[in-house]
């Protein structure tokens, strides 16, 4: 019955609303399920699913909140602000609100360090990066064309740029060997691979700063990349929506920086996404920006934005917000302050049980290394392991192979969405399961006094616990027997 | 290689057509009581802007909705972080029961039927996208609003296919013309995959009557294809009982628990009942459990900024403000139309018959040098530029006859209004003799008596 009846519905819909290009049945989203059925709250379920999956930027609203109430004129539902109430309500141009426009703009500028100059007649408004980055596929790339994406990527992309458009993504693979940068001869490998399936690039996507790795990528990647683009001919889209989480060096550099000074290059090709969701932690308001170099793509993508604009009561408010230079120098150095501490707090307590992660000096989460905690060197292992960290240990963290990364093993986790005390228990928590599972993998160590060498990730947690309880001996890489390990 | 991709390069975004040329000339020289005076007046534009001093008064009433509560608690942070696209359940719920008041609460809608969209243009792209394949059709009767071309066709590939309706009818929609509609998709080798309906109408100001419902209805059932009712008009009939949605017509028809019930899909927004086209809220109701789960995935391309519904859940939950709004909202409404169809009626326009809409379908035919649609551009643009009136002309709405222009009323101030009628009133006096219709006047004016506000 229930199969007849799925065999009807998809033979009255479109292919489009019945496949699964919208990517939902991803892994990554498993984990987003598992903390929605239980998630923690410290008082009233202290036990729940920590969410570590969610790239979200809570650090600064009680600045951001302080500036709302300081200026009332902002909103227009105020006393203050209500005299724009319809000027603004009946404002449907795609265009957007000039003082809009020039915000962002200035934003954008005041991000890269006042390197470069960006013109608001140039900027776009979409639904959210979401949209920017799907009217970029439908601007320039036909049904089957392809775009090249360095892997790890952002799971978002394959629906984004793919479901409605029927663009294919490409990986340029990048290695941990060499910290997953992004070479000349992995980008020039999956041209040739593309060119020889007889597949048309169009286009090169990047994510800079990195989202899952939270790198920045160097001026000399930035150039090889650009001039890869401009011998092909084929478009770079840029997604800098990550720009203003820098926390450390090195420095970020935008794309706009190395065409405007580094490298000469058809400017036609080079098209930027951002977006106020990460940097500025609004992602409820669903602020899009496009911007193109290319006149024609920015008259097309203005057509389509009709689709997606941004609402102008929100544009109001962001207009006037971007627009006071106190308080956006003020929100960009203390996000920058807060997230260093927090990101720091995280891999010195993961480093204390001999957790690495990745060097990075940008975004809301960062890249862990758990390969010494896999059985086996599988993405089926790195399923167990992570199944683990999601039902047993409580957090949910994204699997790499969600990212469409290489390697097994890797895993990202994100620090930038919870108070300090969800910190600390997601901390106490990792150490808990750590201890746990290293005491059984350190077949190398001379001084190890692990009975089995090999991981059993079969035994239930609760047997785990017990040994960990009961047992005198810690792990002789644990700097102390930490108290919090204990009372977890 | 062509560098961007054949959408890009096309002309499907439709936006060469006359309707928007328009208002680009009126973005040149726009009226201005004060500071330009001889300028352009814009009547091409279908906005409510009549019932906004309620909308303030609310808001000075009702502090709450700037997002700090009476008692100084906040929830900024929970809205700039809330971008689940499920969307606020408190917005939802007030909206579905505003759109429920909206038609006399005929029908009642449940909030988890509901995608919210960024307004009806995303809404309607988005039901193309899920109810149809590239290359497939919809049929949608004629004239229609323009941008439907961009919306329906543009990045979906969908193709439209038009139902010619005709004024010696009123530009009802018969069986005859639904038929005829779907041969000609088959000569197009096109598979029809459903009957997209505006109502009330746009560009017509008309609600589909019992017949025009039979005649969809049963087509649709006996072809097996859905029905869209894009009823973003709903708010604006003079009369609500004179509207009926989709939902009520099928339900009527005792057509629940057959199979036509997850083949209607209805669109709204809040751009022309409440007059705020700017925060872009728009929706799709469907009974249609799949469909509402795509749609509701895809919305992801074009949410509603969760500040815009917070402030409109505030609004819509107060009910003593919305019933208050949709009946004075509706008076001002009707009012305005009579001063419009009574002043061009005064000096020989009429105008068809209409209870609802923002605009009349204004019959210039008499105007015209010939019948045909060159004739009709050339009183387009001399209306335009000479005149300074941007009306839209029925080309552009695809109607099949020329002569018929859509002119806009609630965009303006009762003296601008006045003063446009004066200049079209000025303009037909000194073009009145030579005429191509001038002879056939009498015989036209008695044939459409029936169809015209007398």
């Amino acid at each position: 019955m229930e199969f007849s009846l799925k065999n009807e519905q998809q033979q009255l819909l479109s292919k489009m609303a019945t496949n699964d290009g919208h990517g939902e049945n991803s892994p990554y989203f498993d984990g987003w399920k598992a903390y929605d059925s239980d998630p923690y709250h410290p008082t009233r379920n202290p036990n729940g699913v920590i969410q570590m999956g969610l790239a979200e930027n809570q650090l600064c609203f009680d600045l951001i909140e302080e500036w709302v109430l300081n200026n009332p004129e902002a909103s227009i539902c105020t006393a203050e602000g209500a005299n724009k109430f319809m000027e603004v309500a009946i404002y449907q141009d795609y265009h957007g609100l000039p003082e809009f426009r020039n915000a962002v703009a200035g934003f954008m500028e005041k991000v890269r360090g006042e390197r470069v100059k960006f013109d608001p007649n140039r900027i776009v408004m979409s639904g959210g990066a979401t949209g920017a980055h799907e009217t970029l596929a439908f601007c320039l790339a036909d049904p089957e064309d392809a775009f090249l994406v360095p892997t790890p990527y952002y799971p978002g992309f394959d629906r984004d740029l793919r479901w409605r458009t029927g663009i294919q993504l490409l990986p340029i693979v990048c290695h941990s060997s060499n910290d997953f940068k992004v070479t000349k001869e992995s980008m020039e490998a999956a041209y040739q691979k593309a060119q020889e399936a007889n597949i048309r690039v169009k286009g090169f996507l990047l994510n800079n700063p990195s989202n899952p790795l939270g790198t920045v990528l160097d001026r000399e990647t930035l150039i090889d990349i650009v001039t890869f683009i401009n011998d092909k001919n084929i478009h770079l889209i840029c997604d800098e929506i990550y720009s203003a989480t820098v926390f450390s060096q090195p420095e970020f550099i935008s794309i706009s920086e190395i065409i405007e000074h580094d490298v000469q290059c058809n400017r036609d090709l080079v098209h930027l996404v951002y977006s106020l969701s990460k940097d500025l932690g609004f992602p409820g308001f669903r602020v899009g920006i496009l911007y193109s170099y290319n006149d024609a793509v920015v008259s097309c993508a203005r057509k389509m934005s009709s689709f997606g604009l941004v609402s102008t009561q929100t544009q109001h408010l962001i207009a006037s917000m971007l627009s006071d230079e106190t308080f956006t120098d003020k929100i960009i150095s203390t996000s920058s302050e807060r997230l260093a501490a927090r990101h720091g707090l995280f891999t010195r307590g993961l480093a204390q049980v001999g957790i690495g992660t990745l060097k990075s000096s940008a975004g809301l989460y960062f890249w862990m290394d758990l390969r010494r905690l896999l059985r086996e060197s599988t993405f089926e292992a790195e399923m167990e392991l992570w199944r683990i960290i999601i039902h047993e240990v409580k957090l949910n963290v994204s699997p790499g192979l969600s990212f469409h990364c290489s390697e097994p093993g890797w895993f990202r986790v994100c620090f930038a969405n919870m108070d300090d005390e969800s910190v600390r228990v997601a901390l106490r928590r990792i150490h808990k399961f750590v201890l746990v599972q290293g005491k059984a993998t350190e077949p190398t160590t001379p001084k190890s006094r692990c009975g089995s060498s090999k991981l059993q990730l079969s035994l239930s947690f609760r047997r785990l616990d017990e040994r960990v309880m009961g047992s005198h001996m810690m792990s002789p890489h644990s700097p102390m027997a930490s108290p919090l390990v204990r009372a977890t | 290689m062509e560098m961007l991709s054949k959408k890009a390069t096309c002309k499907s975004h439709g936006q060469d057509s006359s309707y928007f040329l328009g208002w680009q000339e009126y973005e040149k020289n726009p009226f201005n009581e004060d500071r330009n005076p001889l300028g352009i007046i814009q009547m091409g534009l279908a906005e409510n802007q009549l019932s906004f001093d309620l909308l303030e008064s609310w808001l000075a009433r009702n502090p709450d909705a700037t997002m700090f509560g009476s008692n100084g608690g906040s929830i900024f942070k929970e809205l700039a972080l809330f971008q689940d696209y499920h969307g606020l359940q408190t917005f939802k719920t007030e909206l579905v029961e505003f759109m429920a008041e909206i038609r006399r609460n005929k029908v009642r809608f449940d909030p988890q039927k509901l995608v919210l969209t960024a307004g009806a243009t995303s809404a309607n792209e988005t039901l193309m996208f899920c109810l149809a394949e590239p290359g497939e059709a919809f049929l949608i009767p004629t004239p229609y609003y323009p941008g439907f071309d961009r919306d329906l066709k543009w990045r979906t590939g969908v193709k439209i296919v038009p139902i010619h309706c005709s004024s010696l009818n009123g530009f009802r929609i018969t069986k005859a013309a639904l038929d005829e509609a779907y041969d000609e998709a088959l000569k197009l080798n096109l598979r029809v995959k459903g009957v997209f309906i505006t109502n009330p109408s746009n560009p017509l100001g008309t609600t589909m009557n019992q017949d025009e419902f039979n005649h969809v209805i049963s087509f649709a059932v006996s072809k097996n294809i859905h029905i869209v009712s894009d009823e973003i008009y709903a708010g604006t009939v003079f009369d609500s009982s004179k509207f009926t949605s989709i939902i009520e017509a099928i339900m009527d028809r005792n057509l629940e628990k057959t199979d036509i019930w997850s083949r209607i899909h209805v669109v709204s927004s809040l751009s022309k009942d409440l007059g705020l086209p700017g925060f872009r809220i728009g929706m799709i109701y469907s009974n249609n459990e799949t469909l509402i789960a795509a749609a509701t995935k895809m919305s992801s391309f074009g949410l509603v900024s969760s500040q815009t519904q917070y402030l409109l859940s505030k609004l819509l939950g107060d009910k003593k403000f919305t019933r208050h709004y949709i009946q004075e909202n509706q008076r001002r409404l009707k009012k305005r139309q009579q001063v419009l169809v009574s002043g061009l009626q005064s000096y020989g326009i009429p105008c068809l018959k209409s209870n609802a809409g923002l605009f009349c379908w204004v019959d210039m035919r008499n105007l015209l040098s010939s019948n045909a649609f060159e004739a009709e551009m050339e009183l387009w643009k001399k209306i335009l530029y000479e005149v300074g009136l941007n009306i839209s002309p029925g080309s552009s709405c695809h109607c099949t006859e020329p002569g018929w222009f859509r002119v806009c009323f609630a965009n303006m101030s009762q003296e601008t209004l006045n003063l446009s009628i004066h200049r079209l009133q000025a303009f037909v006096t000194s073009n009145g003799d030579g005429n191509y219709q001038n002879q056939k006047l009498s015989t036209r004016i008695s044939r459409r008596n029936s169809l015209v506000v007398s």
